[in-house]
């Protein structure tokens, strides 16, 4: 059986200079509760590993704008004007990262396996700095696997097991990044007994998970 | 809001080329509209990078769902026939060249068809978002965009100078004056729109543009 806590609880741990994964799509499944509670807990100096910067005003958006945040893991940064002004003046470092090579470099951090070789990103930016490698007569880009301290997922609903069901487009990174973190907190919207999920839509098996808070449904 | 016309042309230009059956991942912006224009006779999916095949139209005002938006954001509905998946699957999907056509907006597109979208430095740095795998997975990749920029510049040169999306990945430019097919020897001027002119659209493109023997209008 997992921890069952509070957001204040489940984020008491992450320390300053963490770094963590959080869920979500421009918010769309975003745990947009622990999210509250890691603003009121205070940490900084984190990493943040996220698809997007959010909006200034919710979700992720908002550790940026509180200046919790050190260096940002992210495909897109566009909807955060905020994110971007902290960019240019140094205050925030931000690596820029396709979505897909994201997504691919943290399934293979939870995987364990050592790199992902990837055409996305030859002759562009995203190449500088790395090591090309030919295979089968094709050049791919060698991206190295992303892992975390913590990872802060979104599920619509789980068991005492850890086991969580996510509903349509906001299974987004959250599946992905249950994998790759030291310490998995899912925050769902409905906590349920065992044997009330049905296991063919199990999302995140529970072996990932460490804590759950139930955050009841929000907008 | 009244749709541009020029736009209008373009998009409907663009949802021509999908054949039966195809699945097509439409970027945010202008690309958005060919959903409007998809032809009636044709099977045709559309994915949408955030998570699912048969994205649909908007949701109605009061029925959106927080768990179902498009790819900017934006509450939508599934077609009969969709299906939901993670980001890692998704990019499976583009990535593993399963997506037939995608079609994408431009900065600046050359000569070599190596394409510009996601970056003017020190103005504007959005972030790639799902651009630089679409444009390298998708086994086609259609250009939508205005022929010159709002200072009246040509937008296809003889070579990129901003920051690329990728390399030698376009194989379709469709603009409000011309459709302009990208080949090895370099870009084929293949139709004019119906207001304008061979040389007109000669004139306004910076990059050296082979004629078709054949130049129909759309």
């Amino acid at each position: 059986m997992k921890r069952i806590c509070s957001p204040e609880e489940a984020v008491r741990n992450i320390h300053d200079g963490a770094s963590l994964m959080i869920g979500g799509f421009m918010c769309c499944g975003q745990p947009l509760r622990l999210i509250d509670a890691l603003l009121a807990q205070g940490s900084k100096g984190l990493t943040v590993i996220c698809n997007d910067a959010g909006f200034p005003d919710r979700g992720v958006g908002k550790l940026i704008v509180a200046g919790r945040v050190k260096t940002l893991i992210a495909s897109h940064i566009g909807l955060n004007a905020v994110a971007g002004a902290k960019m240019g003046s140094g205050e925030l470092a931000v690596e820029l990262v396709p979505q897909g090579t994201l997504a691919e470099r943290i399934r293979c951090g939870g995987a364990g396996l050592g790199g992902v070789l990837t055409p996305t990103g030859l002759g562009t930016e995203v190449e500088k700095g790395k090591r090309t490698v030919k295979m089968e007569g094709a050049t791919f880009l060698l991206e190295a696997p992303l892992r975390a301290d913590f990872a802060l997922v979104k599920a619509n609903a789980a068991d005492r097991y850890g086991n969580a069901f996510i509903a349509k487009s906001a299974k987004n990174f959250n599946a992905v990044m249950a994998t790759a973190a030291r310490h998995t907190i899912v925050e769902a919207d409905e906590l349920v007994a065992a044997g009330d999920l049905d296991p063919e839509r199990v999302a995140v098996p529970g072996v990932f998970v460490n804590d759950i808070v139930q955050g009841g449904t929000h907008g | 809001m009244a749709e541009d016309p020029k736009r209008v042309r373009i998009v409907k230009r663009i949802a021509r080329e999908f054949p039966d059956n195809a699945l097509v991942n439409l970027g945010i912006g202008m690309p958005t509209m060919v959903a409007d224009y998809l032809p009636p006779d044709k099977t045709i999916l559309l994915h949408s990078e955030n998570g699912f095949i048969g994205l649909g139209p908007q949701a109605e005002k009061g029925r959106e769902d927080p768990d179902l938006v498009n790819a900017g954001g934006r509450p939508v509905t599934l077609v009969p026939g969709g299906c939901y998946f993670d980001s890692a699957m998704s990019f499976v999907i583009i990535r593993g060249g399963h997506v037939d056509v995608t079609v994408l907006g431009a900065l600046e597109v050359d000569e070599e068809g190596n394409l510009a979208n996601y970056m003017i430095p020190g103005k504007m740095v959005p972030g790639m978002g799902g651009a630089m795998d679409l444009v390298v997975g998708a086994k086609r990749v259609i250009i939508a965009m205005e022929h010159v920029n709002k200072n009246g510049q040509p937008k296809i040169l003889p070579k990129c100078t901003l920051p690329l999306t990728a390399r030698r990945e376009v194989d379709l430019i469709v603009t409000d004056m011309a459709v302009i097919r990208v080949t090895q020897n370099g870009l084929v001027l293949e139709e004019i729109a119906e207001d304008t002119t061979v040389e007109e659209v000669v004139s306004k493109t910076a990059a050296r543009l082979h004629l078709s023997p054949k130049i129909t209008e759309f």
